[in-house]
């Protein structure tokens, strides 16, 4: 009987480290590793042994054939470069690819969106997006038969029952569930029956609301304009103008100045040079009386902001539609 | 709506040029989309001196003339008569587009050249005459564009208004705010109305009368009567304003109903007296009475709580929304009574949303018209329409008002409203605001005011509605700034977000793309994914107003989603494709009643393993790889106790017979995944083979665990032993693997086992395959010696042996 595997294990490793130029380790392989070296003629040697020590004795035979050899490449390295000789490969070629996916443009917005507000103490909330009559519109101020119903166009799946057409539903969700304090953000789907150039029928938007106690328009205008700030430049300027919704009172629509042109007056912004990215204003007291907040003691401030709407400004994407289609050309771009 | 700049300045001498003005009313919350110059229509249209009038060699009523346009002369024929040497003219050059789309072009006359038109008054839409060309001032220069010669000009605004303020479809509402944002403000001057002393013989109470039979539909009805009514057409400078404001000038009767409609914001109605039988208006339901013709000649069936003006015998009006055809205003009307009422805003919109009219009357209705405003708005139409048609007035007026209108009152208490705007106004100078747009303001105290509410603002109701009033007449912009004082907050995201945000990073990670698609479905997607008639996936929610056929259920799965989204890429040239999307999905469940929301995970993977590269040549991805996407985003997650089992076709009709397997964890099923089947792939429009999964997030993220416990590191060396079976070729590797485990969990000794080879083909027999695992021993005490072992590892050899009739290799 020859050498236990041990024995050769220690003694090659003792070998190589003695090793002090690369033909000395050519032969070192050759003594190991040849044709009659001394791993292989083990190997070869295990049919002679018991049936029983067979499988562990060419198990490892074989870890140590695979250990030696990159000893060797190691040492042959280490000596080959002692000896001024240059390894060579073409660095220029292209390395092994590595797969990479992207997250849809929608994603990445809502999440800096949410981390934003997330940093301002604000919850992140998520409500069913086929809702009902009753929270998408009656419990915001808006009964049936108001003209206000015509701002949105609703996709209906029966008389009470429809697809949300703002992500507002869950300001009545929220409250109902919750005393004052209330911080809260709600990103989602929404659904308006509406398809053209400039519209699709399902979007994404954020609605915020906060409320307490002395929570004023001011207040309203300070949060938006840091959530700006964040989300585009610090020194973007923001203009509040009256607007109308039936939940909110006084309403605001806020713009931007154009991101593109800086408010010289583009195709993007219709040559105003402003660009209308949110819907905002004090809760109104319809709201906070049909969920039964106290409007003596609370108010509140709500917004909401189209996000395909900030992602086209922030990502310079001209056709809205794209976002839908998921051509992976334009889904590889984010 | 429309508005025109020089109708404005009627009622409020407006100073800002039109774009200081747009940004003035958006400001003020009449947001202005755009506004155009009306007379843009005259782009090319210039001041010309006619130098020679030759007769047309060949047409008799045509004169070939010189014109002299500033710096060339052109060659045009012209047929008007009053044409002569030295005249000046308007000239439309090449170019020109005048009113009806009449583009001017360089063309032949007979055989003679024109390159240009001279033109008459009536062709540039600047006065009625049609007679001949429009003489200009011999001092004008040719060449001068007209609208500079004529210093003609008028903008024309077009505002997105918003449905609270009603008050601003009117020329006086917009006059009304647009005065008070002029800097200075200026005050509005309301047009009088005198009606003229001369009546006709008659009395209205003597010749008609009204009934109001519903007046909670309608609490207010005034009517006026003229007699020796001639139809003709309205002066020019109405049927301008019309026009400017996008409205069609008919007969002098109606223009009249539009004009005051448009300058007030209270619609009006003419019938033909005579065909009102027995000359009577009442205003009821329409009962029993089932279809009406509205005056555009259609036909509309009705429903028994309509409101109808009608005659004493038949409807004649849908209130509010349209007069009839049976009343109309015709060339031959003589007598004619004018309509002024006030409807109930409700009752009006079901109307027009019932019958499909939207008029600009029911616009106004429904958003509530000036209450108070009803006889005096009739007043001045019935003046004007006097005047324009040469009529008489019958004596008085009817004027039935069964439901008086209340005012508004409100009690604001200051202090509030600059707590909720955070403002701090004092009550003089809150009262200062709401003045300057007509509110009665008196101030009971330092924080109190008493504020009576204008009754054209019908969206004035609260405390609250007067605090947007303010805000906007203090500029929003001039409200300062601040953040609320907020308590620390625990906010973070919760468990079900965090956890979606790692299943997407995970799968970026794999090199899947996000795809978002449209929650909408075809109609037919089940069928084209072959699923069973009592495949739960079947109850879809129906939309009952889908955009289209192909987008008219709410999807069940998000497979049809990413199959087409594979086929819009494939059509690209992109067939390579690695895409996920987390996304809900809904089953029906009772009518009435919300359907259940589930969020799913699905992949596709179609095309190549890994991209085509100098190292590696393009391989097809294979079952296996949408396998080891999932493995490893369970790996990922933490997920434990994972079983794959083969997935039935009947279950799933939409995979490959055999390629096709469920994953559960903790005896869950989490999903399926699998090779899509050939039909399937044919049903959505597709040529190459492609693997998808589809899972349960909620279910995905009970099976993952709450947190992380970390174990200590081993300190002793491991062992590994390995075991090749062979075995029939239908024995699943997993049940082989699943056994092993049980040591695994069971014996101390034995750290892991996993399988690194497969084997078929020779020298195997056909039947068989061999499965080579690995068994890692370690103990926790000390360095293990190879007899330790021995025994366990024998252990495991037979029980592997004999549970799967296996063989050890030759």
């Amino acid at each position: 009987m020859g050498k236990t595997i041990q024995e050769i294990e220690k003694k090659a490793f003792a070998d190589i480290e003695k090793a002090s130029g690369v033909a000395e380790v050519e032969t070192l392989s050759t003594r190991y590793l040849g044709r009659k070296g001394e791993l292989t003629t083990f190997l070869r040697n295990i049919s002679k042994m018991d049936v029983s020590e067979r499988p562990a004795a060419g198990q490892d035979a074989n870890q140590l054939k695979l250990k030696l050899d990159g000893a060797f490449k190691a040492a042959m390295d280490r000596l080959s470069e002692a000896d001024g000789d240059d390894a060579f490969i073409d660095v220029t070629l292209p390395g092994r690819p590595v797969a990479k996916g992207t997250l849809h443009p929608v994603t990445q917005v809502t999440k800096e969106i949410s981390d934003v507000f997330l940093r301002l103490g604000f919850d992140i909330v998520e409500g069913p997006e086929v809702e009902t009559d009753y929270y998408n519109f009656e419990a915001l101020n808006i009964p049936k038969y108001h003209p206000a119903r015509d701002m949105q166009d609703t996709f209906y799946v029966s008389d009470s029952i429809l697809l949300r057409t703002h992500t507002s539903p869950n300001q009545p969700r929220v409250m109902e569930r919750v005393e004052p304090p209330v911080r809260m953000i709600a990103p989602g789907k929404v659904y308006r029956c509406d398809s053209d150039l400039t519209h699709t029928p399902m979007f994404h938007q954020v609605e915020g609301l906060m409320v307490d106690k002395n929570i004023s328009f001011g207040d309203l205008k300070g949060t938006l304009t840091t959530f700006i700030h964040q989300i585009f430049d610090a020194d973007t300027s923001l203009r509040f103008r009256p607007s109308f919704f039936p939940f909110t009172e006084p309403s605001a629509e806020v713009d931007i100045r154009c991101v593109m042109c800086k408010g010289k007056g583009c195709r993007i912004c219709s040559r105003t040079g402003w660009l209308e990215v949110l819907g905002a204003g004090m809760v109104h007291p319809a709201v906070f009386e049909n969920v039964g907040y106290d409007t003596d003691v609370y108010t509140g401030f709500a917004f909401g902001m189209g996000i395909e709407r900030i992602a086209m400004l922030k990502y310079g994407i001209d056709d809205l539609r794209k976002f839908f289609e998921n051509d992976m050309r334009f889904l590889g771009q984010f | 709506m429309k508005v025109s700049l020089s109708w404005l300045n009627e009622y409020a001498s407006i100073n800002s040029d039109p774009e200081e003005m747009a940004a003035k009313l958006t400001m003020a919350g009449l947001e202005v989309e755009a506004f155009n110059s009306r007379f843009d229509y005259l782009d090319r249209v210039v001041v010309a001196r006619v130098e020679e009038v030759v007769k047309h060699p060949k047409a008799d009523r045509l004169n070939c003339c010189r014109v002299n346009v500033g710096e060339e002369m052109l060659s045009i024929v012209c047929g008007a008569p009053n044409v002569k040497e030295g005249m000046l003219v308007p000239c439309a050059r090449i170019g020109a587009v005048l009113p009806g789309d009449f583009k001017i072009k360089k063309g032949k006359l007979r055989g003679e050249v024109s390159e240009g038109m001279l033109c008459s008054a009536s062709e540039l839409k600047l006065d009625a005459d049609t007679s001949g060309l429009m003489p200009l001032d011999s001092s004008l220069v040719p060449g001068t564009p007209l609208v500079e010669a004529l210093n003609l000009s008028d903008t024309v605004f077009e505002i997105d208004l918003t449905p609270n303020r009603p008050d601003c479809l009117s020329m006086i509402g917009v006059a009304r705010e647009a005065a008070v944002f002029q800097e200075p403000s200026v005050e509005l001057t309301l047009p009088e109305t005198v009606l003229p002393q001369e009546r006709a013989a008659v009395s209205i109470n003597d010749l008609a009368r009204v009934d109001i039979r519903d007046p909670e539909l309608c609490p207010r009805y005034c009517a006026s009567l003229l007699v020796d009514v001639t139809v003709g057409p309205s002066p020019f400078w109405l049927q301008q304003r019309l026009e400017a404001v996008g409205l069609t000038p008919i007969n002098n009767v109606v223009d009249v109903t539009n004009y005051v409609m448009m300058e007030t914001g209270q619609p009006l109605h003419a019938f033909d007296f005579d065909l009102l039988a027995q000359n009577r208006i009442e205003v009821k339901t329409a009962g029993a009475v089932t279809r009406f013709t509205t005056l555009d000649g259609k036909e509309h069936p009705l429903e028994p709580e309509m409101l109808m003006i009608c005659d004493g015998e038949k409807p004649v009006a849908i209130a509010g929304v349209m007069g009839g055809e049976n009343s109309e205003i015709s060339a031959g009307t003589t007598r004619v009574l004018i309509e002024s009422a006030y409807f109930n805003p409700v009752s009006v919109r079901k109307t027009a949303k019932r019958t499909g009219i939207g008029t600009d009357a029911s616009h106004r209705f429904e958003r509530g018209v000036d209450p108070a405003a009803t006889k005096r708005v009739l007043e001045r139409a019935t003046a004007l329409m006097a005047d324009f048609s040469g009529a008489s007035i019958a004596g008085g007026i009817i004027d039935e008002h069964p439901q008086p209108c209340p005012g508004v009152e409100i009690r604001l208490n200051t202090d509030h409203l600059n707590r909720r705007l955070g403002t701090d106004l004092s009550a003089g100078e809150i009262k200062a605001l709401l003045e300057s747009v007509s509110f009665g303001v008196t101030q009971e105290s330092e924080t109190f005011l008493n504020v009576s509410v204008p009754t054209f603002r019908v969206d004035v109701t609260r405390p609250e509605d007067l605090s947007e009033e303010v805000a906007r007449l203090w500029g929003y912009n001039n409200i300062k700034t601040s953040f609320p004082a907020v308590s620390p907050s625990r906010a973070s995201l919760s468990p079900r977000l965090a956890f979606r945000d790692t299943v997407r990073e995970c799968m970026t990670g794999f090199g899947f793309s996000e795809a978002v698609n449209y929650s909408f479905s075809s109609a037919d997607s089940c069928d084209r994914l072959n699923l069973g008639a009592d495949d739960l996936r079947r109850s879809v929610e129906r939309l009952l107003n889908p955009i289209s056929e192909d987008m008219s259920v709410m999807r069940s799965s998000l497979l049809p989603g990413l199959l087409e989204t594979m086929k819009r890429n494939n059509a690209q040239q992109v067939d390579t494709l690695r895409l996920f999307e987390v996304g809900n999905t809904f089953i029906a469940t009772e009518k009435g009643i919300q359907p259940n929301e589930r969020e799913k995970l699905s992949a596709l993977w179609t095309g190549s393993r890994v991209a085509p590269s100098w190292h590696t040549k393009a391989e097809a991805c294979d079952f296996f790889d949408i396998k080891g996407a999932i493995e490893g985003l369970l790996s990922h997650l933490g997920v434990a106790d994972v079983v794959f089992s083969r997935a039935s076709k009947d279950d799933h009709p939409y995979f490959k017979q055999g390629v096709a397997a469920a994953v559960e964890a903790g005896g869950k099923t989490l999903g399926v995944f699998g090779q899509v089947d050939s039909t399937v792939l044919k049903n959505f429009g597709l040529k190459q083979e492609a693997f998808v999964f589809e899972l349960d997030m909620a279910d995905l993220l009970a099976a993952a665990p709450q947190s992380v416990t970390s174990t200590p590191l081993p300190k002793f060396p491991a062992i590994s032993r390995d075991i090749t079976l062979v075995v029939d070729r239908d024995v699943a590797a997993g049940a082989i693997m699943a056994q092993v485990d049980s040591f695994v969990k069971k014996e101390t000794l034995v750290e892991d086992a996993f399988l690194f080879d497969v084997y078929e083909g020779k020298p195997l027999a056909e039947e068989k395959k061999s499965i080579s695992l690995r068994i890692i021993y370690r103990s926790w005490e000390k360095t293990l010696k190879e007899k330790k072992i021995k025994g366990l590892h024998d252990r495991i050899s037979k029980s592997l042996i004999e549970g799967f009739g296996a063989d050890l290799p030759a």
